[in-house]
């Protein structure tokens, strides 16, 4: 019963780390610049908080599939195959919450007041130590919160992981599909018991990310 | 006498419904200048100007024999090597720093340990502003007249040609304004920097400098040394 819980916190952690790093990124970059077109980005990045889970799944197949555009590239060159593989059910759960953490992290970036960076840089700082010194530090309770609510959104994850991974007890079965399973072999015990471990996790996420947002200096 | 601040500033800033054409020319030789004028008249922007921190900038700037920007020569410094001490309106501490931190901040470079003339340098103006209490505060924790002294030792910490101060008083009550301005007059004395010093109050000027230059819709309308400097 265990395996499920252990197998959703590594991809929800795994997923989380990889949807930060693109996720910070991006964040910064579109609350530095302006360009034609933003908009349009910002909705693309956005996509995925409104599509059902089980479209994204499908473009992940079409995408990192076995024959897709660059999962055959994967698996002629390197010998990488993503489908029904636990890895294949972290770039899902990242592409799920990827949007929670570029939201949060722009809005963070967007924030910090602008006298902050003038002062450093009257005071000699690079726009590299600006960075790391004023803006992150400052910027550093929004990109959290974002990254807790990504971590919940990836714990929960089942629609688009489901399409990639599949459903291998064991490998690639994570709490959610597990729930799923429960139900449908008319194993309520343990569905309800999965069900409170998921809710009582995410409900620990949410508060902790709650008081973050709240929180000022 | 020589000039220590001899600018020609222009640029054009536009905002949603209003464009505003900024051309000012003057110099001063005093200690310190007073730049005055009504809410809008350009004095803040002369100021993010001379520090570098607006794009689009054209003419001259020399502080004390240096060349800040000058276009007709392709100079234009960036900000942090301007060697520009700016105090702001409301001081803009780092929210997330100590008062020893902010301090360091203009002295101490990212990942390079401080070295011991740079510790001194910091044990220096914390010795100078009376802030041995205050090393380890954090700036929401601290009085006005505190942040200000802070302000200006940050401003002042990685030895600037010129210091810029933008409404240094204006975030203060009254009562407390009337102290601080006498003590800002004693601290400016003191640090032997030059002043540009941005107002729009009279017993500012009155007290704090030597020489007025009158601004109003983004140009120089008069100048006039101060009696106590004449």
């Amino acid at each position: 019963m265990l395996t499920p819980l252990w197998l959703t916190l590594k991809i929800a952690l795994l997923a989380t780390l990889l949807a930060g790093v693109v996720g910070i990124a991006l964040g910064w970059w579109m609350s530095q610049r302006r360009f034609a077109g933003k908009n349009f980005i910002d909705a693309l990045l956005m996509l995925p908080m409104v599509l059902p889970p089980t479209v994204l799944g499908y473009y992940l197949i079409v995408v990192i599939g076995r024959n897709g555009v660059l999962g055959q590239y994967l698996d002629r060159w390197f010998g990488i195959n993503l489908m029904f593989t636990w890895q294949g059910a972290v770039i899902a759960a990242s592409l799920v919450s990827l949007p929670l953490i570029y939201k949060a992290a722009r809005a963070a970036f967007e924030d910090v007041d602008g006298r902050f960076l003038h002062a450093a840089r009257t005071l000699g700082a690079g726009e590299f130590e600006i960075f790391v010194r004023v803006t992150l530090p400052l910027a550093v309770r929004g990109i959290t919160a974002g990254l807790m609510l990504a971590f919940a959104r990836a714990m929960g994850e089942f629609g688009a992981t489901l399409m990639i991974a599949g459903n291998l007890p064991g490998k690639t079965q994570t709490l959610s599909i597990a729930i799923y399973d429960a139900v449908q072999a008319g194993n309520d015990a343990q569905a309800l018991w999965l069900t409170l471990v998921i809710s009582a996790v995410c409900v620990v996420v949410l508060v902790v990310s709650g008081r973050m947002l709240q929180a000022k200096h | 006498m020589t000039a220590i601040l001899d600018l020609r500033v222009q640029t054009r800033l536009e905002s949603p419904g209003r464009s505003f054409v900024l051309d000012v020319c003057f110099s001063s030789a005093t200690q310190r200048t007073a730049l005055v004028g009504a809410s809008g008249s350009g004095k803040s922007t002369v100021l993010m100007a001379i520090a570098g921190l607006l794009p689009h900038v054209h003419g001259h700037v020399r502080v004390a024999n240096k060349v800040l920007l000058d276009t007709q020569h392709s100079i234009d410094l960036p900000a942090r090597e301007r060697g520009v001490g700016l105090v702001f309106q409301d001081y803009a501490l780092f929210p997330h720093m100590t008062v020893e931190q902010n301090l360091a901040f203009g002295i101490c470079r990212l990942g390079k340990q401080p070295s011991e003339a740079e510790r001194d340098r910091i044990d220096a103006l914390v010795r100078q502003f009376d802030l041995e209490t205050l090393r380890g505060a954090w700036p929401r924790h601290l009085s006005g007249g505190q942040r200000q002294r802070v302000a200006l030792a940050r401003a002042l910490a990685p030895q600037p040609h010129v210091l810029l101060l933008d409404e240094p008083l204006s975030a203060l009550d009254a009562q407390l304004r009337v102290r601080l301005r006498h003590e800002l007059a004693e601290m400016l004395e003191r640090v032997q920097v030059p002043a540009l010093l941005v107002t729009h109050d009279l017993s500012d000027v009155e007290a704090l400098a030597q020489s007025v230059i009158h601004l109003d819709k983004g140009r120089v309308v008069d100048s006039a040394l101060m009696e106590s400097s004449v």
